[in-house]
């Protein structure tokens, strides 16, 4: 392929989560038109809040070409302390969600510890914290159910100027996101670090800081998920959590951020992928799918994103790659 | 007027190879240095050391009247000495204002964000400084490699520096976009700025500098105003002969394998052919019949038109300088790159669209330039790495199982052939080898193939005098045993001591041809070096 068509074919591949989210919402409405009804958008967009805020700390990760396994372990272990804290101790909800996204960050900066100072590889590092995590959140609440008070699990159904508590929360979540990975030093460097570790190094970037900010800011998304997560299920089972970090992987990589590093966004990329993923669950429901079928079809669309990425990838560096007789290739700036 | 930067006796050594010799040299301010050697001459070295990144055996640098001895790059970089390196460092997936200013951007008062518009403005005045019209936000991964390369030089302006290097600053740009780089060069020297220019474009370095310095072996051989020199000259004083270098007896091609000849390899062949278990001559064929033949193979912006023919037994050597395409078309011939048209055939028969694994069958091996990389499973046994492509042979008929026995057998033979130190057990990891006998091991697992077509790129980069002697030996052996060598090298010595015959790439394309008989160093680097007419 010459380069202006390796052009064009990037800008569509760029272009396919948007395309993607926008068949799934016209497909789904085509099936069942309730699906498109206000109320069961907003009702989405709820759903889709603990995902959303959970893919946006995985998209912190994944832009430094790492990732984080221990998300779902996070959120057990902060859901079992807290309910702990709540039914024993008496703590007072918002004390208790506050201490679920201290102990998420906590946990993040030992995710953090492991990778950028002993140097491990952040797959086995964050498997390691996940069976930690769910050892010791199963140690906690001996494997039993705890039901939570309706002081808790009314927050997940207030509302703040009409608009539903989660939702604000993870709007709140994704805009502070956003503007520190596109507006701060600090967040330029993030991406800086996933194209090329050892070439940041030599730019001056302190690698470590950067490797510590984006698992401390995972964790402490885990935390945060998972506190909203547990004020709408309402209670702690063993299984809770479990599997999270995959749907968030998957919403990030479906709103465009690479598995290779240094590519992606908070906003739109992974709020969008958050929602496509609820949307598709969603969707399914409202047209009396199958119950059985829904992980086949999400895992089909995960195929798909991850696909897509590793093709643009191929295309990057084939765009990238230096030539030796420049006027042959030199291509005008699109 | 006082020098600016004062190099003193600057000597520097890699594992006992003198790559610098007792460098002493003045640059006074706001003149312009041309620096100029072939491949190896250690220009590279010298700026590692101007870096930070080496640190010289002997001697000391002054800057500005001041020792300087820097200990990284962040250390040239504070003294106000920047650099535009021929590889690009950029990150392609970040803006060009956010390469320019990665670790210091510009802030909105005392938070931690970015002042956006300081950011352009700022971006935006170097970007006009080099005559790049593209907005301040365009990701790097959209602009062609020239403009890459102005980015590049953006980058290096903007840190405001008092001494600017720029190492092969045009191999990326096109002709329009290279003279535009050229009046920018003028206008940095009519402001005062100091600048160090290296390249082997001999005409732009007459042009552009003030004074001219010329390395050869590690030495500065010349150094003076630009006056003094002219491009013949240049050439002369960049070529010179390495008296230090061995060669085994070679007598010239295109004749038929004398008995006298064959004997006097007999030991050292016997071992060979013995360890492949073939006789050593039934592979011999006429050499009259190429053994690989390629014609007018292209790929649009990295080989163009490249035709030749390899012959049975004969060494035809590809001289050219760092960018000239040698390693790429190497690649393009054993699958490992596309190409668009031409042809390639291996013993006649046609390759239309090679892959390793059909090239291997066809008999054709590849030894490639970097053994670290892409040669060796580094942490896999010396016995592992050796049987590698061979490894099928020794797989039982019916089950598949490896015969332990017989590759045993086949890893001894090697051993052997390629005189492997025998200090090291079959099992020790490669990687705690040195240099030399690591090469011996890439050279082996396909000598065990008994290659009728064997490329070799850079089979001798970075190993000692003695491992060279023998992996010369080596290569002759395979040759006098039919096959066709095609040997990549950028030590112009190395080849006119081992080829038959040599071939001359520059910017992609193949542009002389030379019989031994006919060998004329001057000829060969001038046919090389690059030819520019940009007014």
């Amino acid at each position: 392929m010459n380069p202006a068509r390796q052009r064009a074919a990037l800008l569509a591949l760029n272009n396919v989560p948007l395309a993607l989210f926008a068949t799934a919402l016209l497909g789904f409405g085509a099936l069942a038109p309730s699906f498109l009804s206000p109320a069961n958008l907003l009702n989405l967009l709820v759903q889709a809040s603990a995902t959303a805020i959970l893919a946006t700390g995985a998209t912190f990760v994944l832009l430094t070409a790492g990732v984080d396994l221990s998300v779902g372990a996070i959120m057990f272990v902060a859901a079992a302390l807290s309910g702990k804290l709540l039914l024993a101790q008496g703590w007072s909800p918002p004390l208790v969600l506050a201490g679920m996204v201290l102990l998420g960050g906590l946990y993040g900066v030992l995710n953090g510890f492991l990778v950028a100072r002993l140097g491990l590889i952040a797959f086995i590092a964050t498997l390691g914290t996940q069976y930690l995590g769910r050892g010791f959140g199963m140690w906690l609440t001996e494997t039993r159910a705890m039901n939570l008070p309706e002081s808790f699990t009314q927050l997940a159904s207030a509302r703040c100027l009409g608009v539903p508590l989660p939702v604000v929360v993870a709007a709140l979540v994704i805009g502070l996101a956003h503007g520190l990975l596109i507006r701060t030093p600090l967040g330029r460097q993030v991406y800086a670090v996933g194209q090329d570790a050892a070439a940041a190094r030599k730019a001056g970037i302190n690698v470590p800081q950067v490797l510590w900010l984006v698992y401390g800011v995972c964790g402490l998304c885990a935390g945060l998920g998972g506190a909203v997560a547990l004020a709408q299920i309402g209670s702690v089972a063993p299984t809770f959590g479990m599997n999270r970090e995959f749907s968030a992987i998957a919403a990030a990589v479906l709103g465009g951020t690479s598995l290779f590093g240094g590519r992606g966004r908070v906003w739109p990329g992974t709020a969008f992928g958050a929602v496509l993923i609820q949307a598709v669950e969603n969707g399914l429901h409202n047209a009396n799918a199958d119950p059985y079928l829904y992980p086949l079809v999400t895992g089909g669309i995960i195929f798909v994103a991850v696909l897509l990425d590793s093709v643009r990838s191929r295309l990057l560096t084939a765009l990238g790659r230096r030539r030796i007789r420049p006027d042959e290739a030199t291509v005008a700036n699109p | 007027m006082s020098p600016l930067l004062v190099f003193e006796g600057i000597t520097k050594r890699f594992g006992g190879v003198p790559v610098l010799r007792d460098i002493t040299l003045a640059l006074p301010a706001g003149i312009t240095l041309g620096l100029v050697g072939e491949n190896g001459a250690g220009k590279t070295t010298l700026m590692n050391i101007l870096g930070g990144n080496l640190r010289p055996d002997a001697g000391q640098m002054t800057w500005d009247g001041r020792s300087y001895a820097p200990a990284g790059p962040a250390d040239a970089a504070a003294a106000g000495i920047a650099f535009v390196h021929q590889e690009l460092n950029l990150f392609p997936n970040l803006s060009i204002a956010e390469n320019l200013f990665l670790t210091r951007f510009p802030r909105c008062g005392g938070w931690p964000l970015i002042h956006r518009r300081a950011l352009a403005a700022e971006t935006t005045r170097w970007l006009r400084e080099v005559e790049l019209a593209a907005p301040p936000d365009t990701p790097v991964e959209r602009l062609s490699a020239g403009e890459r390369q102005l980015v590049e030089i953006a980058r290096a302006l903007s840190s405001q520096p008092r001494l600017i290097l720029f190492d092969e600053p045009t191999t990326s740009l096109s002709d329009r976009e290279t003279r535009k780089f050229f009046s920018l060069l003028e206008r940095l020297r009519a402001r005062g700025l100091t600048m160090i220019y290296i390249s082997h474009t001999l005409e732009d370095v007459l042009r552009l500098s003030d004074q001219v310095a010329v390395l050869r072996d590690g030495a500065l051989v010349a150094h003076g105003p630009r006056e003094e020199f002219d491009k013949d000259r240049l050439v002369t004083l960049m070529v010179g002969r390495r008296l230090d270098r061995l060669f085994p007896v070679r007598q010239p091609a295109g004749e038929p394998v004398k008995p006298s000849r064959a004997a006097e390899r007999a030991d050292a062949a016997d071992q060979t052919s013995q360890a492949s278990g073939r006789p050593k001559v039934a592979s011999v064929s006429s050499p009259s019949a190429p053994v690989l033949e390629v014609r007018g193979l292209t790929r649009s912006g990295v080989v163009h038109d490249i035709s030749f023919e390899l012959h049975a037994g004969e060494v035809l050597g590809l001289f050219g300088l760092m960018g000239a395409g040698r390693s790429e078309l190497a690649q393009i011939l054993f699958g490992l790159e596309p190409f668009e048209r031409g042809s390639i055939r291996v013993r006649g028969r046609p390759l239309a669209s090679p892959r390793p694994i059909r090239c291997l069958r066809e008999g054709m091996a590849f030894l490639t330039e970097n053994r670290h990389e892409d040669g060796l499973a580094l942490e896999a046994s010396i016995a592992d790495n050796l049987a590698l492509v061979t490894l099928r042979r020794h797989a039982r008929h019916g089950t598949g199982w490896l015969n332990r026995a017989t590759l045993a057998e086949a890893v001894r033979g090697i051993r052997e052939a390629v005189r492997l130190t025998p200090t090291a057990p079959d099992s020790a990891p490669v990687r705690t080898l040195s240099g030399g006998n690591q090469q011996k091991v890439v050279l082996g697992k396909w000598l065990l193939a008994q290659p009728q077509v064997l490329i070799l790129d850079e089979p001798t980069r970075g190993i000692d005098v003695g491992a060279k002697f023998e992996i010369y030996q080596l290569i002759l052996q395979r040759a006098e045993a039919g096959a066709g060598v095609l040997l990549i090298s950028s030590e112009l010595e190395e080849l006119v001591g081992l080829c038959d015959r040599m071939l001359v790439m520059r910017r992609g394309e193949l542009v002389d041809e030379l019989r031994r008989a006919a060998f004329d160093r001057e000829r060969i680097l001038r046919a090389a070096l690059h030819e520019r007419s940009v007014a």
